[in-house]
């Protein structure tokens, strides 16, 4: 029925045969990009090059979304249908497109030139509602005037301080704007523990959601003894409502990579890997060209800078994932295998990649780390509060003027921030924030005098997360938001522990019921025990923040689920 | 060296280097668990073996968390049971669990409402019987990990079957769903030594229990009737 021509494969998939089952994911991506889906003879040529068994293959296709089995269209749009797409009316954007084109969600027209799909956040959300068509952004669709943007997604930029965004904003920074790695040059002047104590010293902790003290992950690392260590830059950056990271590689992806590069010199390592999600194909071009600057002024490559000592980065691609930003999940990808999360401990910092030590930091980590080496741990802490020290950008959207990435130093209040953004949008009231991402919690106007610390926030029960602050005005349908929660879970559950893989189906199960207002008897208890067992018992950080904002929700509003119960239908 | 941990209660002292549930099982406590076997690898993944550790923040699985000096551990705390209660009810309404002899006596001990989530979507797929050797029901499959396990490193190193889908639409599948003769299975058996709830059983169990008789399984195999003795 398809005409396969197996002689075009070959060359495209030689240069992964080094890497053996580690090279499975870019085999996969460089079939797709011959073919458009993997066929059972390119999965069995796959196989045969990388000696990776036929049911493992299979298995990993299977796990990741953007890899297709089946034939798919030529072109493929995703309509993010997501939170912060929702409120731009993402569902009438995806029924346009439908209707228009005469398919279905989720459904291939006959002649292969076209796939709809309904995708989760696409990490363009100040720019909402967007899609993403083949390997370009389309972004602020707008139906009533037909138009919309194509191409490289604007960055749309402000904050009361541009230390970590100083380049953001406008276009990338190429490596003579950004300067030749000065941090670097400092830290190579310095012993490698004595840039692990400066790290330590300045206080910073984790950026991607989870806050663990950086220095403590880097000197662990140090430590470790093996013949092979690994700097991973985890830029899988996936949770709904975050898309920072998206703008700091864009406009300015020096800054990651020396971050990287500092880090390779405290703990020892061999190898870098940027890992980057599936869902940001415009920014590879980008990374790859930075990259080339960073080894032709030999600030990558073999004895950098005359250190004596050599580093290479590497390039890796995601193919629709959330769990892949869970670090264990991340190496698991990076090895060519679905995205399980590991049990932890070990942690990463012994047993990491390639069951390696490992040191593996968020983008925006990464981006404080130049800075802190540059200007010094003291000087570093004077921004921010005591407990939390430094620049900490916010990803704002939904009901407000002006959605974009903000950087502010620790200790902001809510209030303030919103402000910056332009208050409630339309001169309506604030119903809630989501705070922390789908993993966060909801806050209301009783938050917005909090200031947004680790501590203050730890205090009335707020996750900091990934920094995601989506706005929902007074006249928004919460539950419409929780349903919506629900199915991301649902949908980006790997499958692996039992309380997540079925939790969050039956999750998404009440919640959808609560959304058309058909609450059984009991539901309220039911989401609760379902929620509370895969807070307390999931084997990873998804599953146990599945139920973070469905729980904080329940709290605040109580009458939204009893206003349901009203109407209660008889079992 | 011997290390001493706090246990319900209990002080003991044990060799290090043990599990909780070695711990517990040595002492007499009961820990259910689910996907842990002796001769696979401990995944942790059916987490019913979770008990409380105090200092930790979420509960921790006994089959892989280490005894340590002074721990303190509740193996049947309000959260244990909880968690426990929920999974097991979880399951009740995911997956057909008449054969699972352990996990039924596991529902009762905890107190478990089988219908505790009505209007749940079942995971339910025909038979596939496309083999001499086994069948495969995977409506019985619970997805303890084990036989796919066996297959590969901890076992056969045979490679033959591998995950499908993700979420709760993850199922044990082939190769693009080829049936068993043409994937690399060599029919060794030991995924269904280990499959704990019937999903995978042999053939000829299946086909008696279907009311066949011997002579007509003894047809269906061989394509010809038992000679006369």
């Amino acid at each position: 029925m398809f005409e396969i021509d197996l002689t075009l494969l070959i060359p495209a998939i030689e240069t992964y045969i080094p890497l053996g089952r580690s090279g499975l994911l870019p085999a996969l991506h460089a079939a797709q990009k011959i073919y458009g889906w993997i066929s059972e003879p390119v999965a069995a040529e796959i196989s045969r090059t990388l000696r990776v068994p036929l049911a493992d293959i299979h298995g990993v296709i299977e796990f990741y979304s953007l890899f297709y089995n089946k034939p798919i269209g030529k072109r493929i749009i995703r309509v993010c249908t997501d939170q912060a797409c929702a409120l731009k009316d993402a569902d009438g954007v995806l029924q346009h497109l439908c209707a228009h084109h005469g398919l279905e969600p989720n459904q291939t027209s006959s002649d292969l030139s076209l796939t709809i799909e309904a995708s989760p956040c696409l990490g363009l959300c100040e720019l909402a509602p967007v899609a993403l068509v083949n390997d370009q952004a389309e972004t602020n669709i707008d139906l009533k005037k037909d138009s919309y943007e194509l191409g490289r997604p604007k960055s749309i930029v402000g904050g009361s301080i541009r230390l970590l965004t100083v380049n953001c904003g406008n276009g990338t920074a190429s490596l003579t704007q950004y300067g030749n790695y000065p941090a670097l040059a400092k830290a190579l002047g310095m012993k490698p523990e004595e840039v692990v104590n400066e790290i330590k010293a300045s206080g910073l902790v984790g950026r991607g959601g989870a806050a663990f003290p950086t220095g403590t992950k880097w000197e662990g690392a140090a430590k470790a003894r093996a013949d092979q260590k690994y700097v991973v830059s985890n830029a899988d950056e996936s949770e709904p409502g975050t898309f920072k990271d998206r703008i700091l590689l864009l406009d300015d992806p020096h800054r990651t990579i020396e971050g990287m590069t500092i880090a390779w010199y405290a703990i020892g390592a061999d190898k870098g890997y940027f890992y980057v999600r599936g869902e940001y194909p415009y920014i590879l071009p980008v990374l790859e060209q930075a990259l080339e600057e960073a080894r032709e002024a030999n600030l990558l490559g073999k004895n950098i800078l005359g250190s004596g000592f050599s580093f290479n980065i590497e390039i890796r691609v995601g193919a629709g994932a959330y769990i892949c930003g869970e670090e264990t999940a991340l190496f698991e990808s990076i090895e060519g295998k679905r995205g399980f999360p590991r049990v932890k401990p070990p942690f990463p910092t012994t047993h990491g990649l390639f069951g390696k030590p490992t040191v593996i930091n968020n983008v925006e980590t990464l981006c404080n780390i130049p800075l802190i080496i540059a200007q010094g741990a003291a000087q570093y802490r004077g921004i921010g509060t005591e407990k939390s020290p430094g620049p900490k950008l916010f990803c704002v959207s939904g009901d407000v003027p002006k959605p974009g990435l903000y950087e502010v130093p620790f200790g902001v209040t809510l209030r303030e921030l919103l402000e910056m953004a332009g208050g409630v949008a339309n001169g309506k009231s604030l119903q809630s924030v989501l705070f922390g991402g789908a993993a966060g919690a909801f806050a209301t106007a009783e938050h917005l005098d909090v200031q947004m610390t680790f501590e203050d926030l730890r205090a009335v029960g707020l996750p900091l997360g990934s920094g995601v602050v989506m706005v929902f005005d007074e006249t928004r349908d919460m539950r419409d938001v929780l349903k919506r929660l629900g199915h991301f879970f649902a949908h980006e559950s790997c499958g692996k522990c039992y309380p997540c893989q079925i939790g969050t189906q039956r999750q998404m199960e009440i919640l959808d019921r609560l959304a058309m207002g058909k609450v059984l008897e009991g539901d309220l208890i039911r989401l609760q025990d379902v929620g509370w067992t895969m807070t307390d018992a999931s084997l990873c950080g998804l599953g146990q923040t599945a139920a973070s904002a469905v729980l904080s929700a329940m709290k605040l509003w109580p009458q939204l689920f009893e206003h349901s119960d009203v109407q209660t239908s008889q079992r | 060296m011997t290390i001493t941990l706090t246990m319900d209660g209990q002080e003991i002292t044990i060799e290090q280097g043990k599990t909780l549930l070695d711990v517990a099982r040595e002492n007499g406590k009961d820990i259910p668990t689910i996907c842990f076997h002796d001769a696979t690898t401990a995944n942790a993944l059916c987490r019913i073996c979770v008990v409380e550790v105090e200092g930790m923040r979420v509960l921790q699985p006994a089959c892989i968390v280490q005894a340590a000096k002074d721990m303190k551990v509740e193996t049947r705390s309000e959260k244990v049971v909880r968690a426990r209660k929920t999974i097991l009810e979880m399951l009740a309404s995911t997956m057909d669990l008449s054969e699972a002899t352990d996990i039924q006596a596991m529902m009762k001990d905890y107190g478990v409402d089988e219908d505790r989530f009505p209007d749940a979507e079942r995971r339910e797929v025909p038979v596939k019987d496309d083999n001499p050797m086994y069948i495969r029901d995977y409506s019985k499959c619970l997805l303890c990990w084990r036989c796919v396990q066996v297959c590969a490193d901890d076992a056969q190193y045979t490679y033959a079957i591998n995950f499908e889908g993700r979420g709760y639409e993850t199922q044990i599948g082939t190769f693009f769903d080829k049936s068993i003769p043409e994937t690399t299975c060599v029919l060794c058996g030991q995924c269904v030594g280990v499959c704990p709830t019937g999903a995978l059983k042999p053939r000829r169990e299946f086909l008696l229990e279907q009311g066949l008789s011997t002579q007509e399984i003894s047809v269906l195999n061989t394509g010809r009737k038992r000679r006369k003795s």
